[in-house]
């Protein structure tokens, strides 16, 4: 591919472009753009949330008290650490650090493989309760889990609050409604986090072989925006899914 | 413009390097990133596409000749119909003008070598082929039967169909629409020569521009949406489907956020090419360039406040009825505007009638019956009478063929020269842009009165005294499909046999005239452009008398 760069290597421009500024504004417009797309991917799933919670508040509130509030918290501070990194990162890279670029590269890397951990185990209490849409659904079953669990000397899922919930199969359906939700916007989100490590994965190789392409900033900024994106999007998320208000 | 080509005028000892024949191997073009052979790539793509949808036409106008047809099974025709319009819209009519005129025109016209992310645009058409592929072998192997709008519950639960695998071609598809419009916005923002402000672009860019708005930020929706009908479907979870507390009007309102503006895809490129096209036939500057320009943002950004009118009948509440219907009228505004300025421009210009400019004409005409009826339609109470009707499938018919594709047409012959550096035999391609419009007008006007008289869509048993018009609208496709082969066929023939194409043989203005050799070379510029006037300026054009236009007199009637 470097051959078809017109300049030397420190100026890195392809041959469509005429100078490195538009270069650079090109990429900055193509990616806010993406992102612009990005939102109303998940603006879908958003709008889809609004209408179902308007209609069940109650099995929202009910699936909502499912959720491990503790893990979700740590969830969004791990997040946002990458976040900061990722900063630094995009920071050292303009100021061509490259080892340092590097370094925060492996930490954000790290905190986001942490995050997909934590939502793992999340996921996996989800399967263990019966909670999972389509595949072992069963909110009543769901329920005596819980009142079992809530009695047991170590709490693994969080207690129930006696009486807080509508044990019964009334809105079995609609509960199910929230944790359709839950797993789609949490899943594409995942699939945003997994997508951001295999480019990180990229990214760390082709530093660490100093190869010319990112021997330039902008790619680097460009991986910062998507990464600050997938933050955003769980900085909705998280008092969306977790935090429903009685 | 600063820089003067004079090579076309005296005969090429060698043969110039194009873009054409700088690599005649399988792997320079499958591997190309010139936006030129990719929109080339693009145009076989669609146009094998069309042939598929058309031949659905084809078989469903056949069944239709008869009042209880025994060509074909209900089953089988539900699935002839399914296939024509996905086929059309996904496959075709959308990418149609963006992805192969767009593709070659775009960078050329703003003065760029290419367009801003070349990679991008090759996966693009990478991405269609796939998503093309794969739906197509869903219709193949057994086919689907929800329509094009994969209403649920039926498609997500109760429909034994290819449904599952036919929306993962689309969805695959709809990323090659949202690079492609990346692409355009990128380039168009960017890429401009000096001196190209935006004012100063020629109008098609404009109708581009807003047509990638609309690829941005409709396009995921849709495939968010199609995304759960298949997670509904393959685990039978309860989205969208009522006896799961699922909301099938949510469905309807997610599928026509996104389907709405896209007829606004279809049809907003056409714009763009009428607008190049008439003021270069009538040799007169535009009339109100700046009305046009916005009229086109406006409907990009409308066109996202007005689907609810596909749903007057569904259940929606009466108030979001009203106000959709309402700012359903407000839409055909900016759409007015632009029939205005193109017949005021035309308003004692020198006007010329070569095809590029019949299909033009035809365009103006039928689309704005389509715009018209499309009032009928938003008006609440009409609407309930008239709703999937065949009222409706005149009205979009006469909007996306009359229009988008007599605009398609118009634009493959205005730039046909351009592309392939060769003409083609203009009085065929007259004969075939009349018999397209009149073809086009016996099939589906008759079907205006057969809505009307209350014949429903997609039902291929009718009472038998709906023959007659049945029998008209048949016979009128039958003709339309000679004003599509005629064209096909020279196309083909002037490839090899068309007299060479001057570099500029309609004297029109614009930078792909004025600046670049048909065909272009490869990297589109041997030097940046400056460019120092509005743009149509065809007085200015006209007061010329260099090389160029003298060219064009003479290279009109052939020198290859
Ligand atoms: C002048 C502005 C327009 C207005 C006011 C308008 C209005 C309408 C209305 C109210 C309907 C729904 C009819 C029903 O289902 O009962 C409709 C259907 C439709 N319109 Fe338009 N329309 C306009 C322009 C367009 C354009 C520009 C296109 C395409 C390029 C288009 C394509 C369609 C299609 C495809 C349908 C039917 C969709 C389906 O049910 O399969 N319309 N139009
Ligand atoms: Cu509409």
């Amino acid at each position: 591919m470097s051959s078809q760069l017109v300049q030397p290597m420190e100026e890195y421009l392809w041959e469509q472009y005429e100078d490195r500024k538009q270069q650079d504004e090109s990429y900055l417009v193509g990616m806010w753009t993406f992102l612009s797309t990005e939102i109303m991917f998940f603006g879908a799933l958003f709008i889809s949330y609004a209408v179902y919670r308007y209609k069940y508040p109650e099995a929202f509130y009910a699936g909502h008290e499912y959720m491990n509030v503790a893990l979700g918290t740590i969830n969004t501070a791990v997040l946002l650490t990458s976040s900061l990194t990722m900063a630094l990162a995009v920071h050292f890279a303009q100021k061509r650090k490259r080892w340092m670029q590097i370094g925060m590269l492996v930490i954000t890397m790290f905190l986001a493989f942490g995050f997909l951990g934590i939502k793992f185990v999340e996921y996996g209490d989800k399967f263990r309760e019966h909670l999972v849409p389509g595949y072992n659904f069963e909110w009543n079953q769901a329920n005596v889990n819980r009142l079992e669990a809530s009695t047991a000397p170590i709490n693994i899922i969080p207690s129930l609050k006696a009486g807080s919930l509508p044990a019964d199969s009334a809105i079995s359906h609609d509960a199910q409604m929230y944790f359709i939700i839950y797993f789609a916007m949490t899943g594409l989100h995942a699939i945003h986090v997994i997508i951001g490590i295999l480019i990180m994965m990229v990214f760390i190789g082709m530093l660490v072989a100093n190869h010319p392409s990112v021997r330039y900033h902008m790619p680097m900024e460009m991986l910062g925006l998507y990464w600050h994106f997938v933050d955003i999007v769980w900085i909705f998320l998280y008092p969306l899914l977790y935090l429903i208000p009685r | 413009m600063s820089v003067t080509q004079m090579e076309n005028t005296t005969p090429e000892p060698h043969p110039r390097k194009t873009y054409l024949n700088e690599g005649n191997t399988i792997g320079s073009w499958l591997l190309t990133k010139d936006h030129k052979r990719i929109a080339i790539m693009f145009l076989i793509s669609i146009s094998l596409m069309f042939i598929v949808g058309g031949w659905a036409a084809t078989m469903i106008r056949a069944e239709l000749v008869e009042p209880q047809g025994h060509l074909m099974s209900h089953e089988t025709y539900n699935k002839m119909f399914s296939m024509h319009g996905i086929v059309m819209i996904f496959f075709f009519l959308i990418p149609s003008i963006p992805a192969v005129l767009g593709n070659f025109m775009v960078p050329i016209m703003i003065g760029a070598r290419d367009l801003a992310f070349p990679r991008l645009n090759l996966i693009s058409w990478y991405l269609y082929i796939i998503g093309a592929g794969i739906s197509l072998a869903a219709m193949l192997s057994g086919g689907v039967d929800t329509g094009w709008t994969f209403y649920t519950p039926y498609s997500s639960v109760y429909s034994n169909t290819h449904v599952t695998m036919t929306i993962v071609g689309i969805f695959i598809a709809g990323f090659s629409s949202i690079f492609t419009g990346i692409n355009f916005i990128v380039t168009i923002h960017k890429m401009r020569a000096p001196g190209l402000t935006w004012f100063r672009l020629p109008l098609f860019v404009w109708a581009i521009y807003a047509t990638s708005i609309i690829f941005l930020l409709g396009t995921p929706v849709i495939a968010i949406t199609l995304a759960l009908v298949v997670l509904e479907r393959t685990l039978h979870l309860g989205i969208f489907n009522p006896a799961y507390g699922g909301d099938p009007i949510l469905f309807q309102n997610l599928f026509w956020f996104y389907s709405h503006p896209a007829v606004y895809i279809m049809i907003l490129p056409s714009m763009g090419v009428v607008s190049e096209i008439i003021p270069c036939f009538a040799r007169k500057k535009i009339f109100g360039y700046n009305f046009i320009a916005f009229s086109s943002l406006a409907i990009a950004l409308f066109g996202f406040l007005v689907w609810g009118h596909h749903m007057f009948v569904s259940g929606q509440s009466v108030y979001s009825g009203m106000i959709f219907s309402l700012l359903s009228f407000l839409i055909a505004v900016p759409s007015a505007v632009k029939v205005f300025n193109w017949t005021a421009t035309m308003y004692k210009g020198r006007i010329s009638f070569d095809a590029p400019m019949l299909y033009a004409l035809g365009f103006i005409g039928l689309f704005t019956m389509g715009g018209l009826t499309g009032l009928y339609l938003a008006s609440l109470t009409a609407d309930v009478d008239l709703h999937d009707t065949y009222f409706v499938v005149a009205h979009f018919h006469y909007i996306m063929v009359g229009g988008a594709i007599m605009g398609f047409m118009g634009g493959m012959h205005f730039w046909w020269p351009k592309i392939t550096g060769r003409m083609y035999p203009e009085r065929w391609a007259k004969i075939a842009a009349v018999i397209t419009f009149f073809g086009f007008n016996f099939t589906f006007f008759p079907q205006f009165i057969l809505g009307y008289m209350g014949m429903p869509r997609r039902y291929h048993w009718y009472p038998p005294e709906f023959q007659t018009l049945n029998i008209l609208s048949s016979i009128g496709a039958a003709v339309l499909a000679f004003g599509y082969i005629i064209p096909a066929i020279y196309f083909i023939w002037s490839l090899k046999k068309g007299p060479k194409a001057p570099q500029n043989p309609w004297r029109a203005t614009g930078l792909e005239w004025e600046e670049v050799p048909s065909p272009p070379p490869t990297h589109n510029f041997a030097r940046l452009p400056i460019v120092e006037r509005e743009a149509y300026d065809y007085e200015w054009m006209d007061g010329r008398d260099d090389s160029l236009g003298a060219a064009s007199v003479t290279g009109g009637k052939g020198d290859g």
